[in-house]
């Protein structure tokens, strides 16, 4: 227990003590570092531009995962299913997104989506319109969330997938001598069996769209306008910290999320083992 | 440079020094009182002779040319260079070694922009104290204002940014558009390159903090003030204001391309004659050389087109190199410094690969205004370059947390850009937000 203990102080006690103080200070250019109590949370309540952020990964959140988790699911049952050709080709090619740097993704459907160079110039000229315009206001929001479902659909499905792997044979045998069809054994044996993934992937999705930050930072290069400098919290922490001075309010940011975060993730495993049991 | 060097030539360095500072001491004792860590030429000149380490950030391309130069001169100092990319990542770099006391160069490169943002928390330390002052008269009074402010000498000017309107030739023929010399035959110009060739505009904007800033001080705008404490914003003032006015059919007939600069994207635009022209800083001929292979021959530089006729222009980025306060080696980083942006040896080799100085006398120098560069096919480019750097509009002054402002540039006045609504509305939120951020932040700030 004790080596345990040790590491979980240093990594995450010690760092969430540490912003928690950090968060009761205010910084200023003119009059330097002061101590401020919770004057930084109660700025945060009403911060327009943190539930501006927080709004829009909560949309994120309630639109792309579903999505995602969907396909994720489809994929790992129809690898599961042994009716499909390439089973090993289909597993290593919808995980291969999911290796490639995220940095590295978003710079390519960065391009992708330049509607001058681009995938979309190409596609736009086929048809003779502008079918598709990512970077517009309209759709910034769904190619953010095109790129983070290409990126996490294989890492869901293989997380599904190995869930599936844990029923044992002699079920669907039993399954299929008691003259149960795929989509019985799908409803009755597979989806029960996948239950406990599927609240750990949600989980980690919920924790992957209020962290949301990669993916429009670098898109901001490209298009400055259509990102603002609060798009997601995680973006405004970022720029109150490194070009704002405000470590302080930024470490205040910070926890407040941490803790909206916790309690949704919180929620969703309290509804997904209920059900369970 | 860099690690090179052996260990032993290190430590008998810093033995010297540790003399030096101890010699330092004991001479001061006397003549006292709080600064206590001034020093006059012949301190600093035998500080550099007895050597010692230094670390040096910069981005400039020249600086490994110039230690070269530098440790011919002083073989015993030891200078390490850290190239810190570009002018943003090395704020944030610099931001956090100061916030962490550790690791903090001894001299580093800041844009002049840039200076207040660490000045005014004490980030920097005065250079009046090594008799910096009387170096003014080597500098053009733009930049020598820029360094100089709050009371204090904060660096010494690196080089200047006066801004010039670079075109590609062979597009301009192409379309038959002559040469801007004020800004509605510019407007007219996007226009003609845009009937000409849909794909092809006279210039390239997505809404640049940079380029805006610069141009509403061409404009003679001066929507900043402040002393240090206190504050003024006034982004409706009248070069502002007829900046905006100018600007806005740009905007609202789409003449631009939507390109932020410095992207690949720009870059391609810029090879393959998309993009016709820029305005930009003084720096930009290195850039296109280097940069823009296809344009050899084929661009040219001309003065920034005017408002009313008489030439007016602005400076565009340039740099300085400054002394962090938490610097351990001042005194040998003061001599570095003014060897760097003082002495001829140095500017020369900034200048042989592509700089454009700050110093009045290099400025001027034959050789430089006669240079014929083969690229901007055998024009005297500097001819035109030093003489807009003459017409810089006086009183201008940067927001004490410039960085922040362009920050958000984006999220109000690149608004404009987006919907293709009003340049003067953005510029007002984008004002609306300083004032809220500065006010915050302990200035008294009236907007």
């Amino acid at each position: 227990m004790t080596p345990f203990l040790v590491v979980f102080a240093l990594m995450i006690v010690t760092p969430l003590v540490y912003s928690m103080y950090l968060s009761l200070f205010r910084n200023q250019l003119m009059g330097g570092t002061t101590f401020a109590g919770f004057a930084n949370y109660v700025t945060a309540l009403t911060d327009p531009k943190l539930w501006d952020g927080a709004g829009r990964v909560g949309l994120f959140l309630l639109v792309q995962v579903p999505i995602m988790l969907a396909l994720a699911l489809v994929a790992a049952l129809a690898i599961d299913s042994g009716r499909l050709h390439g089973r090993s080709f289909f597993r290593v090619g919808l995980f291969l997104p999911y290796a490639v740097p995220g940095v590295v993704a978003v710079l390519m459907w960065g391009y992708m989506y330049d509607d001058r160079l681009g995938l979309t110039a190409s596609v736009n000229d086929l048809v003779g319109f502008a079918l598709l315009d990512p970077y517009t206001k309209r759709w910034i929001l769904t190619a953010i969330g095109n790129i983070v479902t290409w990126e996490f659909v294989g890492y869901n499905m293989l997380i599904l997938y190995s869930a599936l792997k844990t029923v044992p044979t002699e079920i669907y045998e039993a399954a299929a001598i008691d003259g149960a069809g795929q989509f019985r054994i799908v409803r009755s044996i597979k989806l029960p069996a996948v239950r406990g993934a599927l609240v750990i992937a949600t989980i980690f999705s919920i924790l992957g769209s209020f962290q949301l930050f990669n993916e429009p930072n670098i898109l901001k290069e490209i298009q400055p306008a259509l990102i603002s400098s609060y798009y997601t919290p995680n973006i405004y922490a970022y720029n109150l910290t490194f070009v704002g001075n405000q470590v302080s309010y930024a470490a205040t940011v910070a926890i407040v999320m941490g803790l909206v975060t916790a309690v949704i993730a919180y929620i969703v495993q309290l509804r997904g083992t209920r059900r369970e049991a | 440079m860099t690690i090179t060097r052996n260990r032993r030539v290190a430590l008998g360095a810093m033995t010297a020094l540790l003399a030096a500072s101890l010699t330092a001491c004991s001479g001061g004792g006397d003549g006292g009182g709080g600064g206590g860590e001034g020093a006059s030429a012949e301190e600093i000149e035998a500080a550099l002779q007895e050597g010692g380490s230094l670390t040096y950030w910069t981005w400039t391309p020249q600086a490994e040319k110039q230690i070269e130069e530098f440790e011919k001169a002083y073989p015993d100092v030891d200078v390490t260079l850290v190239d810190t990319v570009g002018a943003g990542d090395a704020n944030t770099k610099l931001q956090n070694a100061i916030a962490a006391g550790d690791g903090v160069p001894d001299v580093v490169q800041i844009e002049y922009q840039s200076i207040p943002q660490f000045q005014l928390p004490g980030q920097l330390t005065d250079l009046t104290q090594y008799g910096f002052a009387e170096l003014e008269s080597l500098y053009t009074a733009s930049t020598w204002g820029s360094v100089s402010q709050n009371g204090g000498i904060w660096g010494l000017p690196q080089d200047s940014g006066p801004m010039a309107f670079f075109y590609n030739q062979e597009v301009f023929d192409a379309a038959g558009v002559e040469v801007p010399a004020t800004w509605d035959e510019y407007v007219e110009a996007a226009r003609t390159i845009k009937e000409h060739d849909a794909d092809t505009c006279l210039a390239n904007d997505s809404g640049d903090p940079g380029f805006t800033t610069s141009m509403i001080w061409q404009a003679g705008g001066t929507p900043f003030q402040n002393d240090g404490e206190s504050v003024t914003i006034d982004l409706a003032d009248e070069g502002t204001t007829r900046f905006a006015e100018m600007y806005q059919p740009l905007i609202d007939d789409e003449l631009l391309c939507q390109l932020p600069g410095w992207s690949d994207e720009w870059y391609a635009a810029l090879n393959d004659g998309t993009i016709a022209s820029v305005a930009l800083g003084a720096w930009m001929p290195g850039i296109l050389e280097d940069g823009v292979p296809d344009g050899a021959g084929k661009w040219r530089v001309a003065p920034m087109p005017t408002y009313d006729g008489p030439p007016t222009n602005a400076e565009n980025g340039g740099s300085t190199e400054s002394i962090p306060e938490a610097s351990e080696n001042k005194l040998l980083a003061a001599g570095f410094l003014k060897w760097l942006n003082a002495s001829d040896e140095s500017i020369q080799a900034f200048m042989e690969t592509g700089g454009f100085p700050a110093t009045v006398e290099h400025l001027e120098s034959e050789e430089f205004l006669g240079y014929e560069s083969e690229y901007f096919g055998g024009q005297k480019i500097n001819e035109v370059l030093a003489a807009g750097a003459a017409d810089v509009n006086e009183g201008w002054q940067y927001l004490p947390w410039q960085s922040y402002a362009n920050s958000i540039f984006a999220d109000t006045v690149g608004q404009a850009w987006l919907d293709r609504s009003s340049l003067l509305d953005g510029l007002a939120a984008w004002q609306e937000e300083n004032v809220a951020y500065g006010t915050d932040q302990g200035f008294t700030v009236n907007g």
